[in-house]
């Protein structure tokens, strides 16, 4: 199921990222491009393939040590998906472990899962370019340990 | 044709000088824009076209015949939109069943004629809605069924006998149309009277939508069970609609939709022959569902392209006498990926233009996309709207009163010709592997629309492509737009409901049908008759397909990025 990407190598510590489509949702294209995207900018990517659960994504995300962690909802269950996911991540010692995503999310479920700990939401239309530089500026590498 | 369209005679001697006089000093005042002049999709166009650019081979009679005759490129009616409009098919489905059938009863008396009917994904997964996986997603991008309670719900007052009925359902299709059959009973209408169309196209669930139960072969058994029971208890029901729809809202090319979707039509007429039906017994019910998207012309060959080849499959390949198994008939849909969020109201012209192409296409049914479905679901108003652009194309604009009216254009033909060409290429290589479910296993229609996808995508980012509101001509700071959102309390309803027809049903017959039904599975008999025992006592959709799993196993996907 899963497919890991190596990027090239830069000097300092890449950054190391997951791709997740959690629920049923089975809209990859978006993810697909994004994890491509990504892996083309230099990053290293997991991308979890379809059908996980956000405890299977969360434990993906421990156990391959991960900054960061982007979901692609078009589902229409992001409220209960991003909050589901962060949670999880807290619960098992993992809250500095970002996570953003995008789908098809009104402004003001933007606005509340922004609240509720999401970095960034990407909408439809979102260039690469805008996700590649986002994450360049917004997510670090967590210490290793 | 004469000899008029041939190279080196008169004709093309006057584009020529037409090249070297007229157009040469125009370019060498002001040249043509800048950049490549392509299709959506990336096919290359001239800058004219004349008879010269028409195949050597192209003899209208072959290429073009007449509207309702072999090989129906103008059309598979001899009067086409003269006779009547297409059917005018918006599809509806959110929330509970009730709140969906009340969706149905407005667009009915809006003067829609047909219904298409969106469920939720768990129930397009084969799922109840009190499943784990299920969490957040009851009812959100349609309606939730888990059992015969919510169907009888979902079509309350609707007439069966008189409404034709489109289904999008596919790895559980026949446990959802034994439903709409047990529906039917209850209200007393004869199988025989039921009109409408079930998705039930696996393959394109593999190849792009993803929304699957078991793996490919075990699921084509299914299919073709439901072939032999309609053809011999429900012979107008359309038993699947083979869809290169998803294909191309997955990032695939408009020849890799028209190629992979007939090399899909291909299998299913195969498996039904394997299953030892007449071909002529089941593929006068075989019906497609294509995309329209931004690119008008592309479009408008791509649908003609698919009737020219598969009129040729299914008399020359398969052998078909009977003309109806000849004729592609096709629903089309807008094209959902091309909707932006930006600036939604700009949906609408391109919905039109999409629209406009499915017709002179000469679709059979369309559903137009709500501007506002880049940001959620629609709204009854951006709904009505899509519904009346469809009105204004059929009663306004006048392009329903000839048939085929771009036959015979110098770069329509020219184009259909080339996406034919381009998309027996790829039905050739699958073939070669063996067929497409072989290709699917190897994962051939994925990688080359992931990689199409892909390169769209890079297209847009330099603006290679240009999407107006997004990468050229944004604003900032937007208006907001009205959206309809989905409360939680559906889910909540939902799980109520199943639980009190779990707690009201015969629970020891059910457990007998649902054994009879694993037994009828492993032992080759067609399973429909006993689906349809386990809805009518009230078994859930997950119920039903589990029981299946024991003999046919599941389907997990090699990732391909």
């Amino acid at each position: 199921m899963m497919a890991a990407v190596e990027g090239h190598v830069g000097e300092e510590r890449k950054l190391r990222l997951l791709v997740g489509k959690v629920g049923l949702d089975g809209h990859d294209r978006g993810a697909k491009i994004i994890a491509r995207a990504l892996r083309d900018a230099g990053f290293e990517v997991i991308y979890t393939g379809l059908h996980q659960t956000p405890e299977m994504v969360v434990a993906t995300a421990i156990q391959e040590d991960v900054d960061a962690v982007s979901l692609s909802i078009l589902s229409g269950a992001h409220n209960y998906l991003f909050p589901r996911v962060i949670e999880l991540l807290r619960e098992r010692g993992a809250g500095d472990i970002a996570v953003f995503g995008g789908g098809i999310v009104p402004d003001e479920d933007i606005q509340t899962l922004k609240a509720g700990g999401v970095k960034e939401i990407f909408t439809p239309g979102a260039t690469t370019e805008s996700v590649i530089s986002w994450v360049r500026a917004n997510i670090s590498p967590r210490p290793l340990g | 044709m004469s000899d008029a369209g041939k190279p080196g005679n008169g004709r093309s001697r006057t584009r020529a000088a037409w090249e070297a006089g007229t157009l040469a000093s125009s370019v060498a005042r002001s040249p043509e824009r800048p950049g490549a002049f392509t299709t959506v999709s990336d096919l290359p166009v001239e800058r004219l076209y004349t008879g010269a650019d028409l195949d050597p081979t192209w003899i209208e009679g072959e290429k073009l015949g007449f509207p309702g005759e072999f090989p129906y490129t103008r059309g598979i009616h001899p009067t086409m939109y003269r006779g009547r409009f297409w059917t005018m098919r918006q599809f509806a489905g959110f929330g509970s069943a009730e709140d969906t059938n009340a969706r149905f009863h407005y667009l009915l008396e809006h003067g829609q004629t047909g219904l298409s009917t969106a469920f939720d994904l768990p129930t397009l997964m084969g799922r109840d809605s009190d499943d784990a996986l299920a969490r957040g997603e009851v009812g959100r991008e349609g309606v939730a069924v888990d059992t015969l309670a919510d169907m009888e719900l979902l079509f309350r007052g609707v007439p069966l006998d008189r409404v034709s009925t489109s289904m999008t359902i596919n790895a559980p299709a026949a446990v959802i149309f034994c439903m709409y059959l047990a529906v039917a009973e209850k209200q007393g209408v004869d199988f025989a009277k039921l009109e409408g169309t079930l998705q039930n196209d696996i393959l394109k669930e593999y190849i792009a939508q993803k929304e699957w139960i078991y793996p490919p072969r075990p699921s084509m058994r299914i299919i073709t069970d439901l072939m032999g029971f309609c053809a011999r208890s429900v012979p107008k029901w359309n038993t699947i609609s083979i869809s290169g729809y998803h294909i191309r809202e997955a990032g695939s090319t408009a020849v890799q939709e028209l190629a992979f979707t007939l090399a899909d039509g291909i299998a299913y007429v195969e498996a039904g022959l394997a299953a030892g039906l007449e071909v002529d017994e089941f593929s006068p019910r075989l019906s497609f569902f294509f995309n329209s998207h931004n690119d008008f012309f592309e479009e408008i060959a791509k649908l003609r392209a698919a009737r020219r080849i598969w009129a040729h499959v299914m008399r020359d390949r398969f052998k078909a006498k009977n003309p109806r198994s000849w004729m592609l008939r096709f629903h089309t849909q807008t094209a959902g990926c091309s909707l932006t969020a930006q600036q939604p109201l700009n949906n609408v012209a391109r919905v039109t233009v999409q629209a406009l192409a499915a017709v002179l296409g000469g679709t059979q049914s369309l559903h137009t996309d709500s501007f506002d479905e880049a940001l959620a679901l629609p709204t009854e108003a951006a709904v009505t709207v899509a519904l009346r652009t469809q009105q204004i194309l059929a009663e306004e604009s006048g392009v329903t009163n000839t048939i085929d009216p771009l036959g015979g254009s110098y770069f329509v033909e020219a184009l259909t010709d080339k996406i034919e060409r381009d998309a027996m290429a790829y039905i050739e290589r699958i073939d070669a592997m063996g067929g497409m479910i072989d290709a699917i296993e190897r994962g051939f229609p994925q990688k080359e629309i992931a990689d199409a996808s892909y390169h769209y995508q890079r297209q847009v980012d330099c603006g290679e492509k240009t999407i107006v509101g997004v990468n050229k001509h944004a604003i900032d700071g937007e208006r907001r737009t009205e959206i309809l959102t989905i409360g939680d309390d559906v889910e909540r309803a939902q799980l109520e409901r199943l639980n009190q027809v779990k707690a009201r049903r015969d629970e020891a017959q059910l457990r007998r049908d649902l054994a009879a039904l694993a037994q009828a599975a492993a032992s080759g008999e067609n399973v429909i008759p006993f689906m349809l025992a386990c809805v009518r006592n009230y078994g859930s959709v997950q119920e039903l397909s589990s029981a299946l799993v024991p003999v046919f196993g599941t389907y997990r996907e090699v990732s391909i990025l």
